[in-house]
């Protein structure tokens, strides 16, 4: 029989399939630029405590609400401490806490959601109730209530941000599993007699995983969001650590005169969810998945 | 001279590749269409025929464009209209019906007020005259009273009906042309015959002139008086439809004709090589070139141009049709098959009944399944080694349940499965240990849903040699590649995902993962019918084939008779989960028949003009087989009475060993066939 030669495609390394999401990613000016916000962010997250030109908590009363200059570039807030020092540590506080948040959120939300669109019945119909009614409620004021009960230490924080956030992920999870368990390879899977874990491993998730990890690209840009707010509330890290949303809070009564000290951190803040989302929507293109979610700015 | 109804002239539609290259599926199309007759356009998938027909009522599908030529309608050129122009059109002038009619009924309307909608739109009635009219055409279409099928929704009617009822919606504009997309695909043997013959009713009592889009040549031969045959976007062979199906001049009809399986001829058909290139990678020569029996070294850096041959009036594009003239009628050649099975028996199904019916909470706690009017009930049948029994029966007659019993996916709610003379089937998967799961393997309709997107070739045949085998490493390779040699594929698939073959070349893969477990036995369920036709043929023969290298069992269920026909040994015949007549296919195939399989063999559509389907029963579609009495009772025309109600009709074997379920004694039924 003669060969057709048209399909050159490979099986490719998980790498190679990697760089050639990024490619793809990246050959559309809306994913370059996010990508490359997303990745300065990154960047200076990892450099910031080294280059940081000043102590973050150094306070020094006859500094106060400096205005921009070439030893203070960002000027300094009303306790005279250096915002660019503040902004760049603040960025490094967002990324770390939220990550791991969205991390924690694919997971359980990933699991469950697969779990619930296998077993189908009578179990995903409550499981699916209860995740409703979490979604019903406010989640600003379960996270206040957790804060308040438990602290607002990062090892408080980062659970309970991923746990408000993997409900979204459930349902698309589940919504992702319905349609491939109806299919016959899995039929095919069953007939043959392999394990649940193995038509888990082998036959649904790399059919699922590429929708989980675009909603958790998203979750994540909406997670940011949320934690500055709590931050801002007042119910995020404590001071003195740095943190956007507490240095929009602390500044902006003062914005009027001291308009540097709130600009820097809604920069740092809208830069990276911009950037994260313009990433998400990109990587969603680039798998070939319709996104429908709405970005959360 | 006849009125022109419609001019295609030099139309190329294509689109653009990735890289920027501008690719045509449609190359330089010329046709006519005339007043009062009917097209049949027939083609494999991707041959370009559904984008031929939408072009012909002014639309070219969403990321293609037209790169030249015209498509003229009434002297205007529909491709360049404005679509306010062409919403005048549509419907009006040109009406359209896709293949599946159900999903183009919007669901939460009554079937009155969508005929009246379409009224409005498309003639200029008051409303007493609409009404009028609803009941005209809905009679016309030949749909049972009228009045209450108009206040009925979709969903309230069976696959035929809302195709009538799309025909109907159709002729409200009482249109000049009418376009048919696959009309009948997707419908049962029988119910796709009375479409058909309601078409041609409409083509005579209207004079409407019809272009019938489809990929079945036998539906083709049905309904046209002049066929078009495309292959890689042209126009390949174009004349007098007798003509063509009699003695086609183009080596592609002739390998397509001989590649369907026939009703009266047992044995498979040859299989025409290779498949249709995509779109694009032709280069130069003749696009046929690589499956070509008639080829030489011309074909191969010249293309043919269409050719007109006036003494024929027929239109071709092969530098060698003269020597097919010679060739003229379609060999019949048949590779005749060797009958291997022994007497060993291998399953035995008895008195099996499986139920769907929601379970009380009392039957569960008990693990019992309570249900006195199963889908599938009293399966008695005894399968030999090596032998190939076909399962045949409309939609919906049990015989993807009945195999899923088998497989285990499904508990049995009465009866016995038995493997090999001892070993108990009639548990589900969970209470098999791996060698029952191992023995028996499927392979399913659509290739598509049956492979892992995700999965190179490679791992999906890797997977029964790992789980039942344990292989690893060097062996594993091995044997995989080993595997895909019998299928008659390469070693270079391995690396390959499923998006990258071809139907055939997947359906070739999940052979391969079947026979991958060493099975004795593989059940098949449709496994051809979501192939091209001469694809199809490739996959039957292979089937034969690596069944006499290994002595397989298959159990092959379709709902094609002649497939069946080419490739089993035994059939049995189903009607709403009850068997009807099992016998040798030989034997099955002739008269004296239950009056269920004389239905489906009446209704099966032969690439033939001369050869007619009988239309012997109502194309009803019943939701649940009768309580008590014979299961076609609903739909039989020769019942005798309340017997057929009340008593289960007892088995009656013929001279042949044919059996037939039926309180119509053989002798009778005889007469009444012959
Ligand atoms: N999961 C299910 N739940 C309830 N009823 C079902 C289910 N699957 C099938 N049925 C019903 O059982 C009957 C037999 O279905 P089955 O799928 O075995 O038919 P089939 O002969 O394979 O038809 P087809 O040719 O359409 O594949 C039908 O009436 C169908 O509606
Ligand atoms: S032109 Fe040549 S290759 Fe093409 S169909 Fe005719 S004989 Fe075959
Ligand atoms: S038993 Fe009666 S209803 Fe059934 S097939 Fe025979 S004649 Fe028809
Ligand atoms: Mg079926």
């Amino acid at each position: 029989m003669k060969v057709d030669n048209i399909y050159k495609e490979e099986k490719k390394s998980a790498f190679a399939k990697l760089s050639e999401i990024i490619i793809t990613m990246a050959s559309r000016p809306s994913g370059l630029i996010g990508l490359s916000i997303l990745v300065f962010h990154i960047i200076l997250a990892f450099i910031s405590p080294y280059i940081a030109p000043h102590d973050f908590k150094a306070i020094d009363p006859t500094l106060m609400l400096q205005a921009p200059s070439a030893e203070y570039w960002f000027g300094t807030d009303d306790l005279g401490r250096d915002v660019f020092t503040r902004t760049i540590l603040g960025g490094r506080t967002a990324l770390t806490i939220t990550f791991f948040g969205s991390l924690i959120a694919l997971l359980w939300g990933g699991l469950l959601g697969i779990f619930c669109g296998l077993v189908g019945g009578k179990i995903d119909d409550v499981v699916m109730r209860i995740v409703d009614a979490f979604l019903s409620i406010p989640w600003i004021l379960a996270m206040l209530l957790i804060v308040s009960l438990l602290g607002t230490s990062t090892e408080v924080l980062i659970p309970a941000l991923g746990f408000f956030y993997g409900k979204g992920i459930v349902r698309v999870a589940r919504a992702a599993t319905h349609d491939v368990i109806a299919k016959d390879f899995i039929v095919s899977a069953r007939a043959r007699g392999h394990s649940n874990f193995s038509i888990i491993w082998n036959e649904i998730i790399p059919n699922v995983r590429d929708a989980i990890l675009v909603e958790g690209a998203m979750r994540w840009s909406w997670m940011l969001l949320g934690f500055s707010s709590l931050s801002f509330l007042g119910f995020g890290v404590s001071p003195p650590t740095p943190d956007w949303g507490l240095m929009i809070s602390n500044a902006r009564g003062l914005m009027s005169f001291a308009y540097w000290a709130v600009i820097a951190p809604i920069v740092g803040l809208s830069s990276l969810i911009i950037g994260i989302n313009l990433t998400a929507d990109a990587f969603a293109k680039a798998l070939g998945i319709d996104r429908s979610t709405k970005a959360p700015v | 001279m006849t009125d022109i109804i419609q001019k295609v002239k030099n139309l190329s539609i294509g689109f653009r590749s990735k890289k920027g290259e501008e690719i045509l599926i449609l190359k330089n199309i010329t046709t006519n269409i005339k007043k009062g007759e009917t097209v049949g356009i027939v083609g494999e998938s991707g041959s370009g025929k559904s984008t031929l027909a939408l072009a012909m009522m002014g639309y070219v599908k969403h990321g293609l464009y037209t790169v030249g030529g015209e498509c003229e309608f009434n002297s205007s050129n529909l491709l360049k209209m404005k679509s306010k122009e062409l919403e005048k059109i549509r419907g009006r002038k040109i009406a359209m019906i896709p293949q599946n009619a159900g999903q183009a009924l919007t669901p939460n309307l009554k079937i009155g007020y969508q005929i009246d909608e379409a009224l409005q739109l498309h003639s200029d009635l008051n409303e007493k005259e609409r009404e009028k009219k609803i009941s005209e055409l809905l009679n016309k279409v030949r749909l049972p009273s009228p009045e209450t099928i108009a206040l009925r929704y979709p969903h309230e009617l069976s696959g035929g009906q809302q195709q009538r009822v799309a025909v109907a919606m159709a002729l409200a504009g009482t249109p000049d042309l009418l376009l048919l997309d696959e009309p009948t695909t997707g419908l049962d043997v029988t119910t796709q015959a009375h479409v058909l013959e309601l078409l041609n009713f409409i083509a005579k009592d209207t004079g409407t002139s019809m272009v019938y889009v489809s990929h079945d040549l036998g539906a083709i031969a049905q309904v046209s008086d002049r066929i078009i045959v495309m292959y890689s976007g042209e126009i390949v062979l174009e004349g007098p439809s007798r003509d063509i199906l009699k003695r086609p001049i183009h080596p592609y009809t002739h390998g397509l004709l001989k590649s369907i399986p026939k009703l009266s001829l047992a044995g498979l058909p040859e299989s025409m090589p290779g498949s249709q290139p995509q779109p694009g990678t032709i280069q130069s020569g003749c696009s046929f070139f690589d499956r070509c029996n008639f080829s030489d070294e011309n074909c191969k850096n010249n293309s043919p141009k269409l050719e007109f041959l006036e003494d024929l009036n027929t239109s071709v594009r092969c530098f060698n049709h003269e020597k097919l003239v010679k060739e003229s009628r379609v060999s019949q050649t048949v590779n005749k098959i060797k009958n291997k099975s022994q007497d060993k028996e291998i399953l035995n199904l008895s008195e099996v009944s499986i139920s769907y019916a929601k379970q009380k909470l009392l039957d569960q706690i008990f693990n019992r399944i309570s249900d006195n009017n199963p889908t599938v009930k009293d399966i008695n049948i005894n399968i030999k080694k090596g032998e190939t029994i076909a399962l045949v029966g409309e939609s919906g007659s049990g015989k993807s349940t009945i195999l899923k019993s088998i497989a285990g996916l499904l508990r049995t709610k009465d009866g016995l499965i038995r493997f090999d003379e001892n070993r108990n089937l009639s548990s589900d998967l969970k209470e098999r240990d791996p060698n029952d799961l191992r023995i028996i393997q499927l392979i399913f309709q659509n290739p598509d849903e049956s492979l892992n997107p995700n999965h190179t070739v490679e791992e999906i045949i890797a997977q029964p040699l790992k789980l039942y085998f344990g292989l690893k490493g060097e062996e594993l390779k091995k044997n995989i590649i080993d595997l895909l040699q019998k299928v008659r594929l390469g070693e270079f698939y391995t690396s390959r995902y499923p998006r990258q073959l071809s139907g055939g070349e997947k359906q070739r893969v999940a052979v391969a993962r079947a026979f991958a477990a060493k099975p004795d036995i593989i059940l098949c369920d449709e496994v051809t019918s979501a192939l091209d036709v001469s694809v199809q043929a490739a996959v039957l023969n292979l089937l034969q084939q690596l069944k006499e290298d290994f002595g397989t069992t298959y159990i092959f269920v379709s709902h094609d008779l002649a497939v069946v026909r080419s490739i089993s040994d035994r059939v049995a015949v189903l009607y709403q989960g009850r068997l009807c007549e099992v016998g040798p296919s030989n034997d099955v195939y002739k008269f004296p028949s239950h009056p269920y399989t004389e239905v489906l063999l009446g209704a099966v559509l032969e690439p033939d003009p001369d050869i007619k389907p009988k239309l012997v029963a109502e194309d009803i579609v019943e939701e649940r087989p009768p309580e008590k009495g014979c299961s076609f009772q609903g739909r039989c025309s020769r019942i005798v009475g309340d017997i057929c109600k009340k008593e289960v009709p007892p088995w009656q074997l013929t001279d042949s060993g044919n059996a037939i379920r039926c309180h119509i004694p053989i002798k009778e039924l005889q007469k009444e066939q012959f």
